[in-house]
């Protein structure tokens, strides 16, 4: 069995969608496109279906926050990492939110793995993503307020306790009881 | 005890106080509640399994319903996520019960000074013994447990049976 | 969703409600749920065979799952924020809590992310002590899941066996890192110290009785009738569903699918090493039990090569003395090192602000970080991306119309580890 030969990713996402890529980056050999936020789903059903591309495994979501830089094109970025088995390679594809309206299409249709994957984001960073089945927080409790993986969000940082200041903490530190 | 066996013959006659029959008993067979939350978790099972074997002490069973034990040992760190759970299953758990907070994460919640975690399990459940380390290892539960045993063989019934 | 929890007024009028909203249930379980028809059974977070702090809302028709709605974060501890906060070389002692059975490969990915994105080099002899760490982490690793996941199916014996042996291995890691559990031995640019000569002496001891062992774990299980009638069949995954779930390492090639990072994208010297990349043929529990049996061969021979390149004497580190402390006797002799040593202990060093991907084969599976810089001394976003996470994600699909009991077994055989999962 002869596989067919690898294409260049970044040349065929751009003969075949146009619009879709925004720009293309290289950092220490690895190949970023950023996408357009509304042909993600798009550019993820083309990088996974076309023979000689056949990215088949979606090895991760993740999601960035650019607070309180605002150095690019949106506050939050999310990054897609697409594995292609056959060819043994990887790209990256990002795409930037937008700080008032931080929504995106799902791919839980192109690949099942996202489910979880996009339900983290939602839960820690609070963008939310059209079309996942099950928006419910995944590792925060139900009746959390916020989104702790923001940068804005505090660390929730406790004062350490010393002998000056002992008394002052033990104060309002709750204490349980039988 | 407070006599000793080999002075008895065959009288078959013990004379001793009901504090320490009670103490006795309850070092002699303290059931650990099954309760593993994080890293701490592996090394208490490194306790009970063969190099260390937590049994020499009457606790090679772990009860897995906290209605069967009398010793929890919070193994990890508590999220808040977790914390009512730990509550939940405190209160579950039938008089005298006792509590040993393994490792720094549930002392104080150790390296982790942030949103997710309780900052010590004793503002949830009363703590009686504090078991240092990240992880301790098992020589220094066995001695967490030593101490609490030390602890219930002071205690009184008077105290707790009002 | 809230835990029931015993309302004194109310407890002689009636049992104990299911409190959380059905409403958020609504296309997640079947509708018969709804009328009663099927049962929502709530296990865990604190159930014996959830391997941690699991919780799992099954719907069940009679003993027969319907549908599975995992539940975690019982377990999240921040770390990936704690991260954002601290220095890059700081980071890495967190990140041994994340996935506590094989600490290794937590620091090890996390090292090789920031040594891709602040582009440092890790001598030769480094990259060998690192690989010989990971496989012995690996059979750590497998060690506790063939004890406990033996033990959860009833078999007690297996789980003792299982930890002798594992004591040896965290006995060496004590003679080289300090730590049993929680070694924080892989830095940036190498790692820590060098091997001690009581480690090579261990090491070589473990290794000539170690493989005998494993035969022994063998006889007690791969031809236990029990045994092949518990696993064989059960919590089947096809390959390609498999894949579209993001399942990886061991329970990946359970199924067949030929993929491990260690043979097809090596990183840090894998591919020097002659080894085989054990294959099941039907996906199920037991194809799973055995790759991982199998592996503990492969992670011995992988060893045995490693130390045969490895000579006594060399660097450890990095000689790139901006990202790397100097070591300790440097510090008397030269002011550099002084300069160097205070730099990298208060301020830390500092990265570009753009981001790496790397992914590494950790014994559970496909363990990914994904790490963004700001140009300071500190990340601006770390991700993990989580064997275990994708593994308990890919669970309602391997255990639908399996019987409770099975569930355990499906559990066992994923080899999650909950601080992997929840981060």
């Amino acid at each position: 069995m002869s596989l067919p030969q690898p294409k260049d990713p970044v040349e065929s996402v751009k003969a075949a969608l146009p619009t879709a890529v925004l720009d293309v980056t290289a950092f220490r050999g690895d190949t970023t496109l950023v996408v357009a936020p509304e042909q993600i789903v798009a550019v993820c059903k083309y990088l996974r279906d076309t023979p000689g591309l056949v990215y088949n495994f979606l090895s991760d979501i993740s999601a960035v926050d650019y607070y309180p830089e605002y150095n690019r094109p949106g506050r939050f970025g999310v990054v897609y990492h697409l594995l292609s088995m056959l060819y043994k390679r990887r790209i990256t594809l990002k795409t930037y939110v937008q700080e008032e309206e931080p929504v995106l299409d799902s791919v839980v249709s192109v690949w099942p793995a996202a489910n979880w994957l996009e339900r983290e984001i939602i839960d820690m960073m609070g963008i939310d993503f059209n079309g996942n089945p099950d928006k419910r927080r995944v590792l925060m409790p139900a009746d959390w307020n916020g989104h702790p993986h923001r940068r804005d969000y505090p660390l929730g940082y406790e004062t350490i306790m010393f002998s000056f200041n002992v008394e002052e903490i033990m104060k309002h530190k709750p204490k349980a009881t039988e | 005890m407070g006599v000793v066996s080999s002075k008895l013959g065959n009288l078959g006659v013990v004379t001793t106080t009901l504090d320490q029959v009670f103490n006795w008993g309850r070092n002699g067979a303290m059931w650990p509640l099954l309760f593993g939350l994080a890293c701490c978790a592996i090394e208490m099972m490194a306790t009970q399994a063969s190099d260390y074997d937590m049994s020499r002490f009457g606790m090679e069973l772990n009860r897995a319903s906290p209605r069967q034990s009398d010793l929890m040992i919070v193994a990890g760190r508590v999220t808040r996520k977790m914390a009512p759970v730990v509550r939940q299953l405190y209160d579950q758990m039938p008089y005298p019960k006792y509590v040993v907070s393994m490792g720094d994460c549930a002392s104080c919640s150790g390296v982790y000074n942030n949103y997710a975690l309780v900052q010590g399990v004793d503002e949830i459940v009363p703590v009686d013994v504090y078991v240092a380390g990240c992880p301790p290892r098992p020589e220094q539960l066995i001695h967490g447990i030593m101490t609490l045993h030390e602890k219930v063989r002071g205690e009184s019934i008077r105290n707790w049976a009002s | 969703m809230t835990l029931m929890t015993p309302d004194k007024s109310q407890e002689n009028q009636q049992p104990t409600q299911w409190e959380g909203s059905l409403e958020e249930l609504k296309g997640l379980v079947s509708e018969r749920a709804f009328t009663g028809e099927t049962m929502l059974l709530n296990m865990g977070p604190h159930h014996p065979s959830t391997h941690g702090v699991l919780r799992v809302l099954l719907e069940l028709d009679g003993e027969e799952i319907i549908n599975l709605l995992p539940d975690v974060g019982f377990l999240h501890t921040g770390i990936e924020k704690n991260i954002e906060h601290k220095q890059y070389e700081k980071g890495v002692t967190l990140t041994d809590r994340m996935d506590y059975l094989a600490p290794m490969n937590n620091n090890f990915s996390f090292c090789l992310a920031i040594e891709k994105l602040v582009d440092l080099d890790v001598p030769e002899r480094a990259q060998i002590m690192r690989v010989i760490c990971l496989e012995l982490t690996r059979i750590n690793s497998h060690l506790v899941w063939l004890g406990t996941h033996a033990l959860d199916m009833g078999a007690m014996s297996v789980f003792l066996y299982a930890f002798i042996q594992r004591e040896k291995i965290l006995r060496m890691f004590e003679m080289i890192s300090g730590q049993r559990l929680m070694t924080s031995y892989m830095r940036p640019g190498g790692v820590w110290r060098d091997f001690t000569d009581e480690f090579y002496t261990a090491l070589d001891s473990f290794l000539s009785v170690f493989p005998s062992k494993v035969d022994e774990f063998q006889r007690l299980l791969t031809n236990n009738p029990l045994w092949i009638d518990r696993t064989q069949g059960i919590g089947i995954i096809e390959p390609e569903t498999a894949l579209a779930w993001g399942v990886s390492g061991p329970s990946l090639r359970g199924s067949g699918v030929n993929w491990d990072l260690r043979k097809a994208m090596p990183y840090s010297g894998y591919e020097q090493y002659e080894f085989t990349v054990p294959l099941g043929e039907h996906g199920d529990v037991y194809d799973r039990f055995y790759i991982r049996i199998l592996e503990m061969y492969e992670s011995v021979k992988i060893i045995q090569q490693a130390l045969k390149k490895l000579p006594r004497k060399g660097p450890f580190r990095s000689e790139n003395r901006k990202f790397v402390p100097p070591p300790r006797a440097e510090l008397g002799r030269s002011m550099e090192a002084v300069i160097h040593h205070f730099k990298l202990w208060t301020e830390g060093f500092s990265a570009p602000d753009d981001e790496v991907y790397v992914a590494v084969e950790s014994p559970r599976g496909e363990l990914s970080v994904y790490l963004h810089g700001t140009g300071g001394t500190k990340p601006r976003r770390v991700h993990f991306k989580t064997p275990s996470f994708m593994h308990i994600a890919a669970m309602p699909v391997m255990s639908k119309g399996h019987f409770i009991a099975d569930l355990v077994a499906i559990i066992g055989s994923i080899d999650i580890v909950l601080g992997d999962c929840d981060r």
